[in-house]
């Protein structure tokens, strides 16, 4: 395991996790130069020079739309690079989602005069990281989207009890962590019971928006302005009628997903229990070291049992591969992940699929270079 | 049946006369032509004649005898022929009537099709409660399965009620009408759940321009259904249907009485809800955490999670006052609290605390005479509950905030420094609502630029979780969770406080969640901000 006390995994951004993969191929030929200043402004926390650059951009005749997705949402996305190299704490990725986010109220609205329709946009329950959601939000608005904007972290009752109030022509879900599939399913599922279709977007459901086909999502899309394209295309399909989410995913009837997951924290601990006894010198850990141990399990598991969800090995490979990117970024080895893999594999035994997974996941550890 | 004369002719084919057998039978012969036909067949079919060829029925004229059984109409009836051959290349066609049989299969399917229909438009729908969209559901279904166009109505209070049209091509469109509905005849009856006109009453000529959709035509028939809800008429269906087709049947309209009674149930449902929502909304105005405006030289920012996921509001509370006035002796008063208790009950004694206070703002100088003023109010309201708070007074000082903190029986503040060192500040009091006498300690202290003071509740420290599934998250974690928030921007603190106790609660149960962060702005230039960005609010 993570003999250093490592930052927490379990609150950063990183290409792995965080749904800002904004920036399009195809850039407005001066936004990158304006991104790089605003990267400048925000990576100090300098929320009067980070207003400028943006009332500059605008000066210099950049629309809001590219403002919004090619220079705050190109500077996110580098937020998460630079947190995985360790070259930014967690406080400097706080600071910038806080300043993105004045930065973005303080953009003019010059909304078109045609309306399209109703959009609702939220994150699935849990999701804290609200700025792509935002950021598709502010988009559609631009295009002449009536949109209601929930936030971060929506329980899923707030957001059926909100559809059933303001009515809506679609939903758009955002979720940056694999782990919030299981969330994100019964969102979906939900949304369509009271007969409104559900769009997904962030990097939870894969780069190719496997995840979201897996889940019955009534569309997917890779970053803000595909999603508003989509939805200029015309209207989503109708979605399927009230069905359990069991329908979608068959191979839960092994239970291993449910099993897991009950058992998840007991896991934790006996896992963390036995790496003590293998490993003396944890013995010498201060609280916060075995904490972050305990965390780091708690994480691996977390992306396990979510994989065991959608059954998907790649979901927790990918997983695993960016964590060892993270650790070795701050100087601990990644075979540190080998031993908590193996005990997590002694303890599940009677569980084939999380045993191929844990399987999987030692194999694409062990052919990192 | 027919299988076991087929039978029997085969194997004696002289045996049996065609001319007494108990069906029209008519012989043809290679060339096509008549060779005999009974007196059944003589009956059903006049026109035929003996050694010409049959002109009618089509069907049976053009069979070949080695297709096998045919079948069509013959006049009003629907008749299979079955051929048997004949020694000689001469055919025996067997003519069975088929009549009853067809329309019965024909209703059978039909009333198939109407169940099969029902079934999906119920739970169409009743899956929202939206009072627009199930409008928009029940046009667009009659449109599809019972009209060619159709319009609902919905009979509110207001002056002005809305409709929905979907036209013959799916087209939905939202308008009102108002006193026009009294001119259309059977309308204002169905909107007051009156039984349906027959539409073959209802003159089609007479419909008015806003009853028919946008190019639809000539309209052929209409037929206007009440739609019943829960004791109370839920609106009108309207069914247009373009010449020229037939007017609506009777069972059609019968069939679409049947709709309208699902349909309406479901509207009347949408209503109810819309109504208790509003009355909700109302009530819950004033409980509802507010959002919070940057002022000028301090940044607000506030997190609220109710303990019930379902819940949007809770026991906890947060309100900020801003200064009345601007210049440097303009004071915002800031309080975060805890009523005793969850859910509802313990919402609506937040809201008297919070109007309370409200009240007393002009004795904002003094935190303690205004803590001893709201412990009398609470005292004498014969409520047994009490409530912890912190009043937070600040005020822009020279490049920094100038912060009065008093803690009536709750969790002093917490002060992040610049260097990331976090203090407790120094105030502690009764708390509110139980005994006669209260004391209180106010502490005075400044903000420098990017140091934050931090109000929260103890459902963050007593949040219980971690990795380990039973750990308390503690007041040391908090402290220290605070200590990597260094000169960050108020919504980040607070954003990063709730996150780790969210993180740390996991899919566990909690206490109502708030927390409150009054920073002091860092930055190049303050007081610009919010002349160039009018109307920010936090998110």
């Amino acid at each position: 395991m993570t003999n250093a006390a490592a930052p927490g995994l379990d609150d950063e951004p990183g290409p792995h996790r965080i749904g800002a993969r904004l920036a399009p191929a195809f850039g407005h030929e001066q936004a990158g130069e304006w991104a790089d200043k605003l990267f400048a402004a925000v990576r100090t926390a300098d929320e009067y020079s980070a207003l400028d650059v943006v009332t500059g951009a605008l000066g210099a005749g950049l629309d809001a739309e590219t403002i919004l997705l090619e220079v705050i949402g190109a500077v996110q996305h580098k937020v998460g690079i630079e947190w995985a190299a360790d070259r930014m704490s967690v406080a400097d990725e706080h600071a910038a989602t806080a300043i993105n986010d004045r930065v973005i109220a303080a953009l003019p609205v010059q909304r078109p005069g045609t309306f399209l329709g109703k959009v609702t946009v939220a994150c699935v329950d849990k999701e804290w990281h609200a700025l792509p959601a935002r950021l598709l939000a502010e988009t559609l608005r631009l295009r002449g989207w009536q949109v209601a904007y929930l936030g971060a972290q929506v329980p899923t009752a707030h957001l059926i009890s909100h559809i059933h109030r303001t009515g809506a022509d679609a939903v758009c879900l955002s979720a940056a962590l694999s782990t919030r599939l299981p969330l994100a399913h019964a969102a979906i599922t939900a949304v369509q019971a009271i007969g409104t279709p559900v769009m997904v977007g962030g990097l939870a459901f894969g780069a190719d928006g496997r995840y979201a086909r897996r889940l019955g999502a009534d569309a997917w899309a890779p970053e803000a302005r595909a999603a508003a394209d989509r939805l200029a295309a015309g209207p989503l399909p109708e979605p399927r009628p009230p069905h359990q989410m069991a329908d979608d995913l068959p191979h839960l009837a092994d239970q291993e997903y449910i099993l897991v997951t009950q058992s998840s924290r007991t896991l934790v601990r006996a896992t963390v229990q036995r790496l003590r006894e293998r490993f003396p010198a944890m013995a010498h850990y201060d609280d916060d070291q075995r904490e972050r141990t305990a965390e780091d399990i708690a994480h691996i598991v977390d992306f396990l049992t979510a994989a065991l969800y959608v059954d998907d090995p790649d979901l927790f490979t990918g997983f695993l591969a960016w964590t060892a990117g993270v650790l070795t970024a701050r100087g601990v080895p990644d075979r540190s992940l080998l031993p908590g893999l193996d005990l997590l594999e002694e303890q599940l035994r009677d569980f084939p699929r999380a045993r191929r997974l844990l399987d999987a996941g030692r194999t694409a550890l062990t052919a990192r270079p | 049946m027919p299988a076991s004369s087929d039978r029997s002719r085969a194997r004696a084919s002289s045996a049996v006369s065609a001319a007494a057998a108990p069906y029209p039978v008519v012989v043809m012969d290679a060339a096509g032509h008549v060779a005999e036909l009974n007196d059944a067949a003589q009956a059903l079919l006049p026109r035929a004649r003996v050694g010409e060829a049959l002109s009618s029925p089509g069907w049976l004229a053009a069979a070949a005898p080695g297709t096998g059984s045919v079948s069509g109409a013959v006049g009003e009836g629907f008749f299979s022929a079955h051929p048997s051959a004949l020694t000689g290349g001469d055919t025996a066609w067997w003519l069975v009537e088929e009549t009853a049989y067809r329309s019965a299969v024909s209703e059978l399917e039909t009333e198939r099709e109407r169940t099969r229909f029902l079934v999906e438009a119920s739970s169409a729908l009743l899956a929202s409660l939206n009072l627009p969209r199930c409008m928009e559901v029940t046009a667009r279904l009659a449109a599809e399965h019972l009209a060619d166009a159709a319009l609902v109505i919905a009979p509110t209070s207001a002056k002005k009620l809305p409709v929905v049209v979907c036209d013959q091509h799916g087209r939905l469109v939202h308008s009102t009408v108002s006193g026009a509905v009294q001119r259309v005849p059977g309308l204002p009856e169905a909107l007051r759940g009156f039984p349906p006109v027959p539409s073959r009453w209802i003159d089609p000529a007479a419909a008015p321009d806003w009853l028919v959709p946008d190019g639809f035509g000539e309209v052929g028939s209409v037929a206007i259904t009440p739609l019943p809800g829960h004791g109370v008429p839920a609106g009108a269906l309207v069914l247009l249907r373009r010449a020229p087709q037939a007017a609506f049947s009777e069972s059609e309209e019968a069939f679409a009485g049947l709709f309208a009674a699902r349909a309406g149930v479901a509207l009347s449902a949408a209503r109810l809800y819309a109504e208790q929502n509003a009355i909700t909304d109302i009530l819950m105005r004033d409980l509802l955490p507010p959002t919070l405006r940057q002022v000028e030289g301090v940044e607000f920012a506030g997190g609220y999670r109710a303990s019930v996921d379902t819940d949007r509001i809770g026991g906890d509370f947060y309100d900020v006052h801003l200064a009345g006035q601007d210049g440097p002796e303009a004071e915002s008063l800031a309080v975060l609290g805890d009523v005793a208790g969850k859910g509802l009950e313990a919402a609506v004694l937040t809201g008297k605390i919070r109007n309370t206070l409200h009240a007393l703002l002009p004795l904002g100088g003094d935190h303690g005479q205004m803590l001893r003023l709201l412990n009398n109010a609470l005292r004498n309201a014969h409520s047994t509950r009490f409530v912890t708070l912190v009043l937070a007074s600040a005020r822009r000082a020279e490049r920094g905030v100038h912060l009065r903190l008093t803690s009536a029986g709750h969790p002093p503040p917490l002060i992040l420094r610049r260097d990331g060192s976090v203090e407790e500040a120094d105030t502690g009091g009764s708390l509110i609502g139980v005994l006669p006498e209260i004391v209180t300690r106010t502490a005075e202290l400044r903000l420098a630029p990017g140091e934050t003071c931090l109000l929260y509740t103890d459902g963050v420290t007593e949040a219980k979780g971690g990795p380990l599934g039973d750990t308390m998250f503690g007041e040391e974690r908090l402290q220290r969770a605070l200590r990597g928030c260094a000169g960050m921007p108020a919504e980040a603190v607070v954003e990063r406080v709730r996150m780790l106790a969210g993180e740390w609660i996991g899919d566990g149960s909690h206490d109502d969640i708030a927390v409150l962060a009054i920073t002091a702005p860092r930055g190049a230039h303050p007081g610009a901000v919010d002349g160039t960005i009018p109307g920010r609010c936090t998110a």
